[in-house]
């Protein structure tokens, strides 16, 4: 496949608490293909952003281990000065808050002519001022020539939201990886955003990572989708079939937790994501927000399996879940 | 940048007014009057009184603070009673002895206090860091005057490498090299005294904002851009990290004032700060409170240097 473009290989990542450590991303592996756009659901605590700054190497204290290739590199393997080579070049990243995000001293054209001037140092100043025009003028902001020359606390929250974007794209990477980029939005700029996003996709041919517990966001954004829970990838398949046919029970809690019309009640998953310490390692780690589901549905030790081409699912458990509301007869739906 | 620069002066006229109301209702507190220990004690009180009337220490507070202010306003501030000549002429003496020590002194304190609050913020944990903030930690709890004499004692007079007293070796002309040079090793240790105690709280600032600093969110977006280790702290950490620094610099100010009164009295430097002190035993009132009306005024000033600075160093006060 020489579409491929991002290949994780058992990706763990641990973090060290008190005298040990604790994966907060557990056995990961993952593709990612040109031109494609892979959403990451899960909420918070799932471990969709350490994954995010993993693959981007930007955690400080982390033990990573597994493989990340990006083409013909592994990035857990590359030196600093291998990656600050690839970073804001070919891996670059949006952040989730615009607000923290950007230098508050720095002018923002000074801020996005640095990711140039690490990548490009042959550009002349000139050069390097009409490519962050040009930018701007991209990422959608009136008056570039004005704004080049502000600092951020000067434009509103949407406004730095597209300077962080721009700031990714200055180098047109092949991979970008957006972290929940319009949670800190309102929704009539999040849906510009988000339109900016699948603008720069079809014109960068680029892979595209966004992270989301959004699910609006990933059905209308994302060609595939993985689901995390609790450190682990629980299922992972082609957008339709996600939607149409979801089987993980995480998943199917999750669909059925978003508002639909002439719904009275809201659907609400039992309990919250263990804290990684807390987390138990074996089994099927949604077991216990699941307890009305016999012991024995579970694998010992769940695996992915393959459902259908593409469409993986994590323990055997889906094929014996049913809502409570339900009642047992919803079974059958489960395991369609 | 001006308007805001003339919009702070504005405030800080009315500021010194109200510093210079103090300090002479302050001195008209204390006890006895220009007159006190002057006269022949065989005078009569009714020729004193006399006397009184004449210079005008008989009239209400705030005609004897016009007349006082008047006066000052144009640089006089009367008479020494103890050494028999113009304070401001006094004072003239002294003034760049004390601004020549606080300024070598300031730039020893940011010799030490940056690259100290640098390398303890970067490498913050480690035993290196461990170490200068033992160093802070010392600085802190020691009072000035006992360092300075323990440095007295150790570099003046065991190894004899300093002065121990004055401000220039006798007998040299001003202006010549051997002279500026004498001057220069005369205020050296009192100098270096004040700095190394002076500075801990500095090192201190400017680690807590370094460490403080390095995990905001836009040093990673700065990593993410790809930025070696040295650029991330060069132009982004350092710079954010030096603002509480440089508001805290017309503070410094202040707390120098404080400082060359104690360090002056110790090392026998002839500046400001032993004027002051030897005046205040002398009840020499004139002269003290010439005196506090300077180092309020130098304190006043520093704070809006500080503002000014600030508004340099950070867009996000300044006033369009």
């Amino acid at each position: 496949m020489s579409n491929r473009l991002l290949e994780i290989e058992n990706l763990t990542t641990s973090f060290r608490i008190g005298d040990g450590y604790y994966a907060a991303v557990d056995n990961v592996s993952l593709t990612v293909n040109r031109n494609e756009v892979l959403g990451i659901v899960g909420e918070s605590g799932s471990g969709k952003s350490a994954l995010a700054f993993s693959i981007m190497r930007l955690h400080n204290r982390a033990k990573i281990e597994g493989k990340i290739n990006l083409e013909d590199t592994d990035l857990v393997k590359a030196s600093t000065n291998e990656l600050n080579k690839l970073r804001g070049d070919s891996l670059s990243m949006i952040f989730q808050d615009p607000l923290t995000a950007l230098n508050p001293l720095m002018e923002i054209g000074a801020q996005i002519g640095e990711t140039l001037v690490l990548h490009r140092p042959q550009m002349s100043k000139k050069q390097r001022y009409d490519r962050v025009i040009e930018l701007l003028n991209l990422v959608g902001i009136p008056r570039p020539e004005h704004v080049y020359q502000q600092y951020p606390h000067e434009l509103s929250g949407g406004m730095r939201q597209r300077v962080v974007i721009a700031i990714a794209i200055a180098n047109k990477p092949q991979l970008l990886i957006a972290d929940e980029p319009t949670t800190a939005l309102d929704v009539t700029i999040q849906a510009q955003i988000l339109d900016l996003i699948h603008k720069l996709k079809e014109e960068m041919d680029a892979g595209i990572i966004l992270i989301t517990h959004d699910l609006g966001v990933v059905a209308e954004m994302a060609d595939r989708v993985a689901v995390m829970y609790a450190g682990e990838i629980v299922e992972v398949a082609e957008v339709h079939t996600l939607f149409e046919n979801p089987l993980h029970p995480y998943t199917r809690s999750l669909l059925n937790s978003v508002p639909t019309e002439g719904q009275d009640k809201l659907h609400v998953i039992q309990g919250i994501v263990p804290s990684l310490k807390n987390l138990p390692r074996t089994g099927c780690r949604f077991a216990a927000r699941i307890p009305w589901i016999d012991e024995s549905a579970h694998e010992e030790n769940p695996v992915l399996h393959e459902v259908s081409p593409g469409h993986y699912v994590r323990c055997t458990c889906h094929s014996k879940f049913y809502f409570p509301e339900e009642g047992k007869e919803g079974e059958a739906n489960g395991a369609s | 940048m001006w308007k805001f620069i003339v919009r702070r002066l504005l405030v800080t006229f009315p500021q010194i007014v109200l510093l210079s109301i103090l300090v002479f209702v302050m001195a008209q507190f204390m006890p006895g009057d220009a007159l006190t220990g002057q006269v022949d004690p065989n005078v009569s009180p009714e020729i004193k009184q006399q006397i009184r009337e004449r210079l005008g220490l008989n009239n209400p507070w705030y005609v004897q603070y016009t007349d006082w202010i008047g006066g000052a306003v144009t640089g006089d501030f009367g008479q020494s009673f103890r050494f028999k000549m113009p304070v401001t002429d006094l004072i003239e003496q002294r003034i760049y002895n004390t601004f020549w020590l606080s300024l070598v002194t300031l730039i020893f304190m940011y010799i030490i206090a940056v690259p100290l609050g640098i390398i303890s913020g970067r490498y913050n944990d480690t035993w290196l860091d461990q170490t200068i903030t033992g160093y802070t930690y010392l600085g802190f709890a020691t009072p000035l005057f006992i360092f300075a004499l323990v440095m007295l004692w150790i570099f003046g007079y065991q190894f004899g490498w300093f002065p121990t007293s004055g401000s220039v070796a006798p007998g040299l002309s001003p202006g010549s090299w051997d002279y500026v040079w004498s001057k220069f090793q005369h205020l050296l240790l009192p100098a270096l005294s004040m700095a190394l105690i002076g500075t801990v709280s500095t090192v201190q600032y400017l680690r807590s904002e370094i460490v403080d600093t390095k995990q905001r969110d836009f040093i990673i977006t700065a990593r993410a851009k790809g930025a070696s280790e040295s650029r991330v702290y060069n132009r982004h950490i350092l710079r954010n990290s030096v603002l509480p620094i440089a508001a805290f610099f017309g503070w410094e100010i202040t707390g120098l004032i404080s400082g060359t009164i104690f360090i002056e009295r110790i090392f026998g430097y002839p500046g400001m700060g032993a004027l002051f002190l030897e005046s205040v035993l002398m009840r020499d009132y004139s002269v003290v409170t010439a005196l506090v009306l300077l180092f309020g005024v130098a304190a006043i000033l520093g704070a809006l240097l500080s503002d000014i600075i600030l508004s340099i160093v950070d867009p996000r006060i300044r006033i369009k």
